[in-house]
């Protein structure tokens, strides 16, 4: 019989698994029963009343509100011009379809780290499948899998109900009627699922009518019907439904493909200023980010912040690394440094995070004896730090340049650079702090020793021609002087033999 | 003639005056008429000091530089905050300073420089921290200096020679200045007693 079913081409995968004797699918279903809520409010420090608002014209009604609004007499249900008037501070956003359906995706690409296979569920309340079977031996075991799920999420912001069986369909319906307790590949599943309520089901309404008619309550109603009986009576529907919530049959879930762009929103349902506020806005986002980029084996280089305004130009914030990475940690703490030296023109409504370079990771090479290569990265980290709050320009490495003329035989260059060592053609000594323009003489200094003869730069009209001397200032510096050996042949001084 | 016990000896908190340093903790100065005059026989890690000059130019590199040419092994960083000119590179190529390792940061003020110069010390990753400042707040004083006690960078303020009067929580103090064409330094505060003569250097 096992051998019979291995070779029909297309049986339901759990089955052919199973009979191969290789690892059994073992699906987590995510069910997030205050999603536009949370939506709504994820990107809030405080404890605001906020409300969540649905319908045209008079018939606004409060869809969801959060525990402070429901502290001031606010339910659901309630006509939103009788919430205004039992809560005049009550912030309401608008349920919108496409900001939920985005950001559905974004916990789905966040999620992808957990998981090889996520699915969507787009219903309401929506919510994720993710396979977990071949995710057991990477993260220990199921529990401290899915309590890294749970806080990962909670970071996010989404409180989430988590449901574990063999098919997804029953993972769904166990994360629906809250029940945690996961359901492993040979349990009895069929009476986990019995006290499924019937409209947790998803029934077409016509079937869901008659089976409440014949007195059927819950799914374990449903598993007692005749099986040849049901579908004469009501059509192949609900046959078919326990058959896949049981894994009788195939229940194939379409991917969710990571997009290779990184680009999240987040409205915030106030008028934000205070700084720790967008910086824990930023967070959420910033931590999605972080998930995005372990799903897709990648780190970024560049991302930009932006915050909106309230009819003005939104502002943007680039944040660049020296070392493509992903800590959201390290990422937040730039970002700390440079919203500290940014002024913003008006209150944030809301936020958005870009990261359009996604690099191949380099993972961490940690050396067996100490770490050369950990050092070179906090070496890094040092200059980002230094830079995320002074500016690029003002931290910089130094490096020599080929040529004579004395101002072009260096540049600053990214710090770190290392650079070919210039051949010191001149044998001549150089002074060790150089002047950015050279300072003019009144006088001819005494001169102390040397001359030398730098004309170059014909080819390109910067070119020079100097006679360059040693002398030494009344206090006893030794400065490197030269004379023009054209125009009015003044003196100058150009660097200090400090 | 040790009385202590040795577990004693060994306390760290237990300062011993000049006899017993620990090596590590100290950076030959390249000179060594001035290590004889230094505890520790150099300048010290993990503590600050202070480079008292009439005007930047006088010879505070000339003075600095065969230790920072010692720190080039390490491979970490040498930042060297607001310089007063270009530090150039050819000449420090040239005298065997790693171009590579070398930081420079140009800040705009005071509270830029002392912020810049305290993340170069907590971040445990600089050889050396070199400072050009008019600070004369004590109290930011005070926290450059507690930052480079926790840190085991060599950390050095260059400040104007005015400011050898004022008090400064500086572990190392000393003047630099040129007499007849030799650097002098006169070492007018140090752990440990401080020699009263200036020390004479060729460089």
């Amino acid at each position: 019989m096992e051998a019979a079913r291995a070779t029909v081409p297309v049986l339901p995968d759990t089955e052919q698994q199973r009979s191969r004797g290789t690892r059994q699918r073992l699906w987590l279903a995510l069910v997030f029963p205050h999603f536009s809520l949370e939506i709504a409010c994820r990107g809030l420090a405080s404890d605001e009343p906020v409300a969540v608002v649905d319908g045209h014209g008079v018939h606004v009604r409060i869809l969801a509100c959060n525990r402070a609004a429901r502290g001031l007499g606010i339910s659901i249900g309630m006509p939103l011009s009788a919430a205004w008037a039992v809560a005049a501070a009550l912030q309401t956003v608008s349920r919108n379809a496409a900001v939920e359906a985005a950001a559905l995706r974004g916990i789905a690409a966040w999620a992808r780290q957990w998981s090889s296979l996520v699915s969507l569920v787009e219903d309401r309340p929506p919510g994720l499948l993710l396979e977990v079977g071949g995710s057991l031996r990477l993260f220990g075991d199921l529990e401290p899998l899915a309590a890294r799920i749970r806080a990962g999420l909670e970071e996010l912001g989404y409180q989430a109900r988590l449901g574990i069986a063999p098919t997804p369909l029953a993972a769904w319906l166990l994360a629906r009627i809250n029940d945690g307790r996961p359901v492993r590949p040979g349990e009895a599943l069929a009476g986990r699922l019995a006290p499924v309520p019937l409209f947790f089901l998803g029934l077409a309404e016509t079937t869901c009518k008659a089976l409440e008619n014949m007195g059927i309550r819950s799914f374990g109603d449903c598993q007692r019907l005749s099986r040849s009986g049901t579908a004469r009576r009501l059509g192949p529907e609900l046959v078919r439904y326990l058959d896949r919530a049981l894994g009788r049959v195939p229940d194939p879930r379409l991917a969710y493909v990571v997009p290779a762009v990184f680009v999240q929103e987040l409205d915030l349902p106030t008028e934000v200023t205070a700084l720790d506020a967008l910086r824990f806005a930023a967070r959420r986002l910033l931590l999605e980010l972080e998930g995005f980029l372990i799903a897709r084996d990648g780190a970024i280089e560049a991302l930009e912040l932006g915050f909106r305004h309230n009819r003005q130009a939104a502002t943007r914030i680039v944040i660049r690394l020296l070392v493509p990475g992903r800590n959201a940690r390290h990422l937040l703490a730039l970002l700390r440094q440079r919203l500290e030296s940014t002024q913003l023109p008006a209150p944030v409504t809301g936020l958005w995070l870009r990261a359009d370079k996604v690099l191949v990771s380099a993972p961490p090479a940690t050396d067996l004896f100490g770490s050369a290569k950990q050092q070179q990265e906090e070496q890094q980290l040092l200059v980002e730090r230094l830079q995320a709050r002074l500016g690029v320009a003002a931290v910089q490495g130094l490096e020599g340049v080929p040529g004579h003329r004395p101002e072009r035989v260096w540049r600053y260059c990214s710090p770190g650079t290392k650079s070919p060592a210039v051949k010191s053609e001149m044998m001549a000594p150089r002074p060790l702090w150089l002047l950015a323009c050279p300072t003019p003489l009144v006088h001819k200094p005494r001169l102390e020793s040397g001359l030398e003869r730098i004309q170059s730069g014909w080819w390109d009209g910067e070119d020079i021609a100097r006679d360059y001397y040693i002398t030494r200032s009344s206090d006893g510096a030794r400065l490197w002087v030269f004379r023009e050996l054209r125009g009015e042949r003044r003196w100058f001084v150009h660097g200090y033999f400090a | 003639m040790n009385v202590l016990p040795e577990a004693l000896l060994r306390h760290p908190g237990l300062w011993q005056g000049k006899a017993r340093h620990d090596r590590q903790a100290y950076l030959s100065t390249g000179f060594p008429a001035l290590d004889e005059q230094l505890p520790g026989h150099g300048w010290p890690r993990g503590a600050l000091s202070e480079c008292l000059v009439a005007r930047p130019g006088i010879g505070e590199l000339r003075l600095l530089l065969p230790a920072l040419i010692g720190l080039a092994g390490e491979g970490r960083w040498t930042v060297w905050i607001a310089p007063p000119y270009i530090p150039y590179a050819p000449a420090l190529g040239a005298a065997g300073v790693d171009l590579s390792r070398i930081l420079v940061v140009n800040t705009v003020d005071e509270g830029e420089s002392l912020w810049a110069a305290e993340q170069a010390l907590h971040s445990g990753i600089c050889s050396a921290v070199l400072l050009w400042s008019g600070v004369r707040d004590a109290r930011r004083l005070r926290r450059l200096q507690l930052a480079a006690e926790e840190s085991r960078s060599w950390a050095v303020l260059c400040r104007n020679k005015g400011f050898s009067k004022h008090s400064s929580p500086a572990a190392l103090r000393f003047e630099l200045g040129m007499m007849a064409g030799k650097l002098a330094v006169q070492i007018i505060k140090c752990r440990g007693p401080v020699p009263g003569a200036p020390v004479m250097l060729n460089a």
